[in-house]
């Protein structure tokens, strides 16, 4: 032990860092502050640096060519010894990090942090959301598999509907007039050296002011954020009645640290690695491409914005976002920091959550998809058939074969693009059915060109059975007075 | 110590050092500023697009749609299969075609042609197009794009070249009518 003090001894009088340390690491914090709901910060920083380990890790093995980062991928998956493992953390790590970010953000929003002195740790943290947000999609980019390579063109096309410099971006960020090894290249340096940069460049700023300016206390109702006196009564709280950081709140921290650290390991483990789907060959048009989990929402916004608003939308609202969330502290920068005195920012945090939560929702059952291949995998159901005539029977053929039931479904299976047809003749008259087959509408293709009269005949004749068998099917009221019940009987 | 214009001997120099640093930081940065934008300008220069084969016309049935697969003009050692682009050929009576790229008007994704409906389908957020090309239904704003095509000694030829998206289609522009069958 002796040596040991030697040892440190010897460095000390050379770095003399030992005195800043100690006093940085026991510097008073308020005592509501050690509490589990300041532990996130602590957290999204060991994501980090368990992604900055496992990412050298795979840069051993990795080749960043379009050519063969795909294989390399399988030999770590399943050529080295725990190489899949090594991806696993490092993917689990990935959204473990961006969901603990997200998190820490909604804390510090609803406890105030954000208010004055503290807005620039404010706006540096937005900017590591961004970042932490840019390592996520370049990172499912370095995974060089078809949803990389498709996501890549989404993310062209969204860039080419920039005015003016719309295809010259295109170009710059392809790195050529396709997507090829010049792509994966660049989005290989901006996964590795340019974006970790600036992610380690802010966690030190970041980090720098939560130390200068203190922990944001615990917000009390009641307790009003003044520029004039907050400084004061800032350092009378951690003062008078503070605690030391080490040990006193750092123990939760380190705590919660393992538990996440242990999370990922378990994920990994039962979960494995992700992907890679197929080779990124684009002549393979198989395929339904999707984003990772934390841009499912973007993927299912984009299929519901209306067309015409969708460029706008698409180049406008992040912008305003993002302007908002900077802007956030300077006009809100003094008052009640507590939750329990700030509805609107309950209500709006819980208005996000829910938006984005039913939008990844809807991302993962993609309903606006047409179902591929449903019109050759999921039969007619059995009820729909039995007991019915020849011409009938050959609607429902005709129903498969002109691929309706890639967007309809019948009894909950296939597409849910358009309406499900269970009861359609409840809602539509036989004219009206016809009329809807040939001329489409409402979003649905019209099939006059493609639909013989014959076919058109059956596949209407089969429509009018959809209905529940105690109720009617629709009918034309006006034609009964002029033709008679007779005419128009239902069957 | 001498002092001229209030200005000491040492700020001068140290002004003069920056200025000299920032003179060769200008210098430097148009080298670097015109690499990084030499995806640009080699377009400008010489552009992407040039006349491909897609092979023989036997290969394109009349009235039938049929996909095709090219070899992408501009291409490094290292791309791997991603120099292989598909399209879709339309052979509407032997004489005219319709190659429409494989990128789906809206975001790019890959487009599937059904012939039993005469219908192509995205199976990333629906959009879905007639056989001619023109919009059917979902969120794209306009029909498939379109390569210009020749014909020469039996073989179908079209200009192609980059990725076609909604802010770049390429040459042929073919704007998307809503047909009413």
């Amino acid at each position: 032990m002796r040596l040991i003090q030697k040892v440190g001894e010897w460095f000390d009088l050379r770095l003399q860092l030992g005195t800043p340390i100690r006093e940085t690491a026991e510097h008073p914090v308020p005592r509501e502050t050690a509490s589990w709901f300041y532990v996130f910060g602590s957290a999204a920083l060991t994501c980090f640096m368990l992604q900055i380990v496992t990412g050298i890790l795979l840069a051993l093995i990795y080749v960043p060519s379009a050519g063969e980062a795909w294989n390399s991928l399988q030999t770590l998956n399943h050529g080295i010894a725990l190489g899949w493992f090594i991806r696993a953390l490092h993917g689990w790590g990935s959204n473990f990090m961006v969901a603990i970010v997200l998190i820490h953000m909604v804390q510090v929003f609803l406890f105030g942090a954000y208010k004055f002195p503290r807005e620039l740790t404010w706006i540096v943290g937005v900017l590591l959301l961004l970042v932490t947000l840019g390592m996520a999609f370049t990172g499912q980019i370095m995974r060089f598999d078809q949803d990389a390579y498709w996501g890549l063109g989404i993310g062209a096309s969204i860039a080419s509907r920039v005015p003016v410099i719309g295809p010259w971006a295109v170009n710059l960020m392809l790195g050529g007039p396709i997507i090829a090894g010049a792509t994966l290249s660049r989005f290989f340096a901006l996964h590795v050296f340019v974006i970790p940069g600036l992610l380690i460049a802010f966690v030190g700023l970041h980090l720098l002011m939560v130390l200068k300016l203190g922990i944001n206390e615990w917000p009390m109702p009641g307790r009003i954020v003044r520029r004039a006196t907050y400084m004061q009564e800032y350092r009378e709280l951690t003062h008078k009645e503070g605690i030391p950081f080490v040990p006193s709140a750092v123990w939760k921290d380190i705590l919660f640290s393992g538990f996440i650290l242990l999370a990922i390991a378990a994920c990994a483990v039962y979960f494995g690695p992700f992907g890679p789907s197929g080779q990124p060959d684009p002549t393979i048009i198989q395929t339904a491409p999707r984003p990772d989990f934390f841009f499912l929402w973007l993927y299912a916004l984009l299929s519901f914005l209306p067309p015409s608003a969708e460029t706008p939308i698409l180049l406008i609202a992040p912008a305003i976002g993002l302007i908002v969330l900077l802007a956030l502290p300077f006009f809100a920068g003094e008052g009640e920091k507590s939750w329990k005195r700030r509805p609107i920012a309950v209500l709006t945090v819980l208005l996000i959550a829910v938006a984005l939560g039913t939008m990844t929702h809807l991302g993962e059952h993609t309903p606006w998809s047409p179902v591929m291949d449903a019109w050759s995998s999921e039969p007619i159901p059995q009820q729909y058939i039995h007991g019915r005539t020849a011409l009938e029977r050959q609607g429902a053929l005709v129903f498969q074969a002109k691929q309706c039931h890639n967007c309809h479904s019948l009894d909950n299976r296939g597409g849910k693009r358009g309406p499900a047809l269970d009861a359609v003749a409840l809602q539509l008259t036989k004219d009206q059915l016809i009329r809807q087959v040939i001329q489409g509408g409402g979003n649905m293709p019209a099939y006059g060109k493609n639909l013989s009269p014959a076919e058109t005949s059956a596949l209407v004749a089969f429509l009018e059975t959809l209905h529940p068998a105690n109720q009617k099917p629709a009918r034309n009221a006006s034609q009964v007075d002029a033709l008679g019940a007779s005419e128009v009987s239902p069957r | 110590m001498s002092q001229e214009n209030g200005m000491s001997r040492r700020a001068m120099l140290v002004k003069l050092g920056i200025f000299l640093n920032g003179a060769v930081g200008i210098f430097l940065a148009v080298p670097i500023v015109r690499f990084l934008l030499s995806p640009v300008t080699r377009e400008k220069k010489f552009g992407y697009e040039s006349w491909l084969s897609l092979g023989g016309l036997e290969q394109f049935p009349a009235g039938q749609t049929r996909l095709a697969t090219y070899r992408n003009p501009v291409v490094n050692a290292w791309d791997g299969e991603t120099d292989s682009i598909a399209c879709w050929v339309r052979n509407v009576d032997h004489k005219t075609f319709q190659v429409f790229a494989i990128n789906c008007a809206h975001l790019g994704c890959p487009v599937r042609w059904f012939p039993q409906s005469s219908l192509f389908m995205c199976p990333c957020h629906g959009g879905v197009y007639y056989q001619d090309g023109s919009r059917a239904s979902g969120p794209p704003e306009r029909g498939l794009f379109q390569y210009d095509y020749k014909v020469e000694d039996g073989k179908l030829l079209i200009k192609a070249g980059g990725m076609p998206t909604p802010g770049q289609p390429v040459a042929n522009k073919v704007e998307g009518k809503a047909t009413c069958a």
